[in-house]
């Protein structure tokens, strides 16, 4: 059985349990987002795939669709405020694109491009975040970490390994690795 | 050995024991975590060794667990670790004095371990001794009534290492102060009297669908019992105590309505996290009436046909446990809980304490929920809701404590009786915890429907500037509104009511506010993680005199953000404080706007400080004047 919504205007078709992003990105309509990746269960988190839904503001990720919904992405006002959420996370970390090995392939940079943003806006916060170079071919950049939990469940659910998890609470939220030491080089993360 | 060291056989004797009470049952992690804690002072590391072997859960999902709670610890933080609660109650009687007293008395910096690993000091939110403060906690149990004499009292037993079983038993008596009571603190109670009105109960009139329902899935019918329970609630007009004030009837059906999948039950929780600083009714109420919680609890299960159920106590109650654990098995003993209850064939039900650990968004019932179920307590995604999928995908009711309380007085007295009670739109009473600037802080039970200004009378504040009803994430309310009434027709409240007087900062009110949502934040969402934060930062920055003009459409753009990208209403509340004490209060931001234009934050001198505190300088050449404020 298939049914459509509407998203700005032009309507998607979807199949019943799809989410409002599955959907629109069947049928070719980009709606930005950082923590969903569609082969992983939706996260949630990160909220830059908000869009209004018969007027309310909800994340496309997790949302199922539903038929006759009244979809909103693309206005001023929600990519405004998803410039924003960009701009917490660009200050939240220490992200400095120019000195950046990943810069041109990223996808923080790339979704701060499409969304015009031109600058952090807010304070730095500059946190201390030692780099784990324990492992021999991994290098884990915490730095770089915006808590999208992308890595933690495609260990957990793809791999069944649980290397990482999300420890800490509210801005001391930080990813930890499955290792006695904290380190990754020590147990869990193995080369190969 | 240093004084949280233990060998690691004694640690995992300690790990076996608490996860074999616990049937080994992954679920119960953080009660695991919190009671090893209990033994251990701390979580070794080869504790959680030991329970990543025992329960077989990775050791990553152990430690973000232990990482997530406040009173969990991952570092040793010494034999004794005190805690000073953070209220802005508490700084109104002067907890920060108290504070520093302590921290001088035991050569101990604050938030810091002691030297030789005895003793920590800290702080941590509003601990629910708002009318007996300044209060504080020692290994998670409550003391309130702070002086500079029991300061240093303190401070002579730990020094000389006095096991706090020893301490002085007065420290630990926590008063009821009940100053107004209605019909629950009241209530002519006698433990069963609710479930046998609710039992003999006959079916009223529509309502036999849904007895013949309960019938067909094998529910305890007692002649339709169930279905005419459900009924009386509905018919009472009873709201949800907790905040949100969703009518209980509805709740309750629904979940009763929810299909139960093979080897499913349902589930009757407790929300008794009271989390909202200046809120301490729950406490009250579980103190004095424990058994009318029970009752209501029960009263619920019958209702919808649950077999299980939960209290989720914060870990600030950490006291009263052991006593409510009595007044369960005692219930036991009177057939009043566990199997065919009151004699009723199928009436299973029985109720298991969950103990937090200091975080305030466990206090949101689906991240109560994630608690129960041993993990972070971040909320959940929405839908699907509790009531369908709850406590391990089960169909979940979560009440507040006080919604039991009233539901079980329904069951004895009837919907009608209680709906005749308050106002149209808000029935029964509610009550108020009554703290700050007044003669006669406490506990307040009033009809719905009182003013703001009866209270304020009633309890002997005088020249009040305003009353911060329902905590943080309620309204602040100013003189103006003295005449406007508690009740969700006007201001629906979880039951704080905060006076400040005349001579009190209403910024100040807020920053304390900000600083409390900033910690509480569970950082699983981008908007409130970062925004809280930086709504902290420009609260500091206010504080600190660089605030501009500029700085108010900053705020005004956070709480437009919160509101409507926040996962939940953590997030979506936090900004509440500062739009209400702008709104009504703007001279106190207004003192602070010395600058014209927009200032960095950033204040060199200030930045100094660090490097002062470490050479141990504060005279003048260790200061730098700079243009705005220079030596704040
Ligand atoms: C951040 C947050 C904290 C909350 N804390 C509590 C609490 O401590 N106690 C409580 O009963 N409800 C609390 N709630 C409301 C619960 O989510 C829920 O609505 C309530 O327990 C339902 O019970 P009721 O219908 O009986 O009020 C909180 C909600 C949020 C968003
Ligand atoms: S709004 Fe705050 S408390 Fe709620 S989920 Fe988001 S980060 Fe957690
Ligand atoms: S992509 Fe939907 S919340 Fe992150
Ligand atoms: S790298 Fe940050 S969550 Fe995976």
């Amino acid at each position: 059985m298939s049914y459509t919504f509407t998203l700005d205007g032009k309507v998607i078709p979807f199949a019943d349990g799809q989410t409002i992003i599955q959907a629109a990105s069947a049928a070719g309509v980009f709606i930005p987002h950082l923590c969903y990746h569609p082969e992983f269960k939706p996260h949630g988190s990160c909220k830059l795939c908000t869009v209004r839904v018969n007027g309310r503001h909800t994340a496309s990720c997790t949302m199922r669709a539903s038929a006759g919904m009244v979809v909103e992405s693309e206005t001023e006002e929600i990519n405004a405020e998803r410039r924003a959420l960009t701009q917490m996370l660009f200050v939240e970390g220490n992200h400095f694109c120019p000195s950046c090995e990943q810069s041109g392939n990223c996808q923080l940079q790339a979704t701060a491009y499409h969304l015009g943003m031109m600058s952090p806006h807010y304070d730095h916060f500059f946190p201390n975040r030692p780099v784990d170079a324990s492992h021999p071919e991994v290098l884990l950049e915490f730095n770089r970490c915006i808590l999208c939990s992308l890595c933690v469940r495609a260990s957990r659910d793809v791999d069944g390994k649980n290397v990482f998890a999300l420890s800490g609470r509210g801005i001391k939220t930080h990813l930890i690795v499955n290792a006695k030491s904290g380190a990754a080089g020590r147990y869990g993360l193995r080369a190969g | 050995m240093g004084f949280n060291e233990m060998h690691a056989e004694a640690v995992a004797g300690v790990v076996d024991r608490v996860i074999n009470r616990y049937k080994r049952d992954p679920t119960c992690m953080l009660q695991i975590l919190r009671e090893v804690q209990e033994s251990c002072d701390w979580i070794p590391p080869e504790a959680i060794d030991r329970m990543q072997a025992m329960l077989g859960v990775p050791r990553t999902k152990i430690e973000g667990v232990a990482g997530f709670y406040s009173f969990i610890y991952t570092e040793p933080r010494g034999k004794y670790r005190v805690l000073f609660s953070d209220n802005i109650t508490d700084r109104m009687q002067g907890n920060r004095a108290m504070m520093e007293r302590l921290c001088n008395n035991l050569w101990v910096e604050r938030g810091k371990v002691s030297e030789d690993g005895l003793v920590s000091v800290g702080k941590t939110a509003c601990t629910g001794l708002c009318d007996q403060g300044p209060g504080m906690m020692v290994n998670n149990y409550a003391i309130g009534g702070m002086s500079e004499q029991r300061i240093d009292e303190i401070a002579e037993l730990i020094r000389n290492k006095v096991p706090l079983a020893e301490w002085p038993p007065a420290y630990f008596k926590i008063e009821d102060n009940i100053r107004r009571a209605d019909i629950l603190l009241n209530a002519d109670f006698k433990p069963g009297e609710a479930l046998l009105a609710a039992r003999a109960r006959a079916p009223s009139d529509g309502l036999n669908a849904s007895n013949m329902r309960s019938w067909r899935e094998g529910l305890p019918s007692g002649i339709g019992g169930p279905g005419a329970t459900l009924d009386e609630i509905k018919r009472s007009g009873l709201r949800g105590r907790g905040g949100a004030g969703f009518t209980t009837g509805l709740k309750w059906e629904a979940c009763r309505n929810a299909q139960l999948k093979a080897g499913h039950q349902r589930i009757v929780v407790c929300n008794a996290d009271e989390g909202e600083p200046g809120t301490f009714k729950d406490r009250v109420l579980l103190s004095k009436c424990p058994d009318l919680v029970f009752e209501g609890m029960t009263v619920a299960a019958y209702a919808i046909g649950a077999t299980r159920g939960f209290v989720y106590l914060r870990g600030e109650y950490r006291y009263l446990l052991d006593h409510l654990n009595a007044v369960l098995a005692h219930r036991r003993r009177e057939n009043l809980l566990g199997k065919d209850i009151c004699g009723l064939p199928g009436a299973d039900f029985d109720i298991e304490i969950h103990v937090g650990a200091g975080a305030y968004v466990c206090g949101e019932e689906s991240a109560l929920i994630e608690s129960l179920e041993g993990k972070r307590g971040t909320p959940r995604n929405r839908p699907p809701f509790p009531v369908t999928n709850g406590y391990l995908d089960q169909p979940t009711i979560v009440n507040n404590v006080e919604t039991f309380a009233a539901a079980a007085m329904i069951a004895l007295n009837g919907g009608e009786w209680y709906a005749g009670i308050g106002t149209k739109h808000s029935s029964g009473t509610k009550i108020l915890s009554v703290s700050g600037d007044c003669a006669r802080p406490g506990i307040y039970e009033y009809p719905f429907g009182i003013s703001i200004r009866q209270v304020l009378e009633d309890c002997g504040a005088t020249d009040t500037q305003a009353v911060q009803v329902s905590g943080p994430s309620g309204v602040c309310v100013d003189a103006s509104e003295f005449d406007r009434i508690i009740g969700f027709e006007d201001i629906p409240t979880a039951g704080a009511f905060t006076i400040f007087n005349k001579t009190r900062d209403m910024f100040e009110v807020a920053r304390n506010y900000v600083h409390f949502f900033q910690h509480e934040s569970c950082g699983f969402c981008t908007p409130c993680r970062v925004g809280t934060s930086l709504l902290k930062n420009l609260m500091d920055k206010l504080h600190y005199g660089s605030g501009s003009p500029y700085d108010f459409a900053e705020i005004e753009k956070l709480n437009q953000l919160l509101q409507s990208m926040s996962h939940c209403g953590l997030g979506h509340t936090a900004c509440n404080p500062v739009l209400d004490t702008i709104a009504k209060f703007r001279p106190y931001y207004e003192k602070r706007m010395m600058q014209q234009d927009f200032t960095p934050a950033f204040d060199l001198d200030r930045e100094l400080s660090a490097a002062r505190q470490m050479t141990g300088r504060d005279d003048a050449g260790a200061h730098l004047v700079t243009e705005h404020g220079g030596q704040a």
